[in-house]
């Protein structure tokens, strides 16, 4: 059997990525969590979405810095003063600025950020159909020869 | 003579981008300076008790207000276990030797006998101190390095903030013209 001088190490860099992304996110210690499940839920889907400002790309969920769980804390403490998710959300910009959201926020700032990526995706996916037109219209269907291009 | 020009809107898309990137890489701005989103507004509401005998801790009475101006406060967040905070401390305490400024200081995170100890041992030019363990309190002022200095006007505006150690130059470019605006009573 011949295998390729890849095959191992492939193996082993397929294993540790397997086991990297199986890894879970940083979990909040047992004390730290709410007794009430619904309310610790929201606590740890709205933690995904704020940002640690220590360590800038990870969400406090994941961080293990102290601000983050000093945040994850606070998020906890605000959700038991019986703050909607919008209010928390509001609570932390208010002292932190829009950066302390992982999603930016919709605006006349942000218009560019939110839309840039669509906008390219549509400026090139229309240039490959006008190219496609363009040579469909070219080498009919009875022709096998090349257009102008050298392109079949 | 379109299909050339065509051509040359992707080299054109990136030599635009490339421009802006550059900018911003050059301008020297830190991309991970989070700008406070306090400036402009009044002293947040927290009060902080005393972190010694003595001396007292502060609360929002204690700036002034637009109806009954003060001093202009420097409010300097430090720990103990904070190098930069050390490095800067020289700095600090020459600023609060400066005439018209008042300094607070801000303990937060750390362990009253080890914040003593560090006063102690490099001088205490505070006129007040909050002493803060759980960090809860900074999360109002929206700390979330170490050190942070605040400027605050006579009329208990915040007027700037700076993440990280304070030096003379930064001092003399942001700190020194701002002080100078509230001493000509312009600025607040």
């Amino acid at each position: 059997m011949n295998r390729s001088v890849f095959f191992l190490p492939g193996c082993i860099l397929l294993v540790l990525f397997v086991g990297i992304m199986a890894s879970p996110a940083v979990e909040s210690a047992p004390s730290d969590m709410l007794s009430e499940p619904k309310l610790e839920a929201r606590a740890r889907a709205l933690a995904k979405d704020i940002r640690c400002l220590v360590c800038q790309n990870q969400s406090i969920d994941d961080s293990d810095a102290d601000l983050a769980r000093d945040l994850r804390l606070l998020v906890r403490e605000r959700l038991l003063a019986g703050d909607s998710d919008d209010q928390v959300r509001d609570y932390l910009v208010a002292r932190y600025g829009a950066y302390v959201l992982m999603t930016p926020p919709w605006g006349p700032a942000t218009l560019l950020l939110w839309l840039g990526p669509g906008l390219i995706f549509l400026i090139g996916a229309s240039l490959i159909v006008l190219r496609v037109f363009r040579s469909g219209r070219r080498t009919g269907p009875e022709t096998g020869a090349a257009d102008a291009d050298g392109r079949p | 003579m379109t299909r050339r020009l065509l051509l040359l809107l992707p080299l054109l898309l990136f030599l635009v981008t490339a421009v802006y990137l550059a900018r911003q890489l050059l301008s020297g701005r830190d991309p991970a300076h989070v700008p406070s989103a306090l400036i402009g507004k009044s002293v947040p509401e927290t009060i902080l008790p005393p972190l010694k005998a003595g001396k007292p801790g502060f609360a929002r009475v204690d700036f002034g207000t637009r109806d009954f101006p003060a001093d202009p406060v420097l409010v300097n967040v430090f720990a103990s276990w904070c190098v930069p905070c050390r490095a800067e401390h020289p700095y600090i305490s020459a600023l609060g030797r400066l005439e018209g400024v008042a300094l607070y200081g801000f303990n937060v995170k750390d362990e009253r006998k080890a914040a003593l100890d560090w006063l102690q041992e490099l001088g205490d030019p505070y006129a007040r101190i909050g002493f803060d363990p759980a960090g809860r309190n900074a999360v109002e002022w929206g700390v979330y390095g170490y050190p942070e200095t605040f400027l605050i006007s006579p009329e208990g505006i915040v007027i700037y903030k700076h993440v990280g150690p304070l030096h003379p130059e930064l001092i003399e470019r942001e700190i020194m013209p701002r002080l100078r605006d509230f001493r000509e009573g312009r600025g607040g």
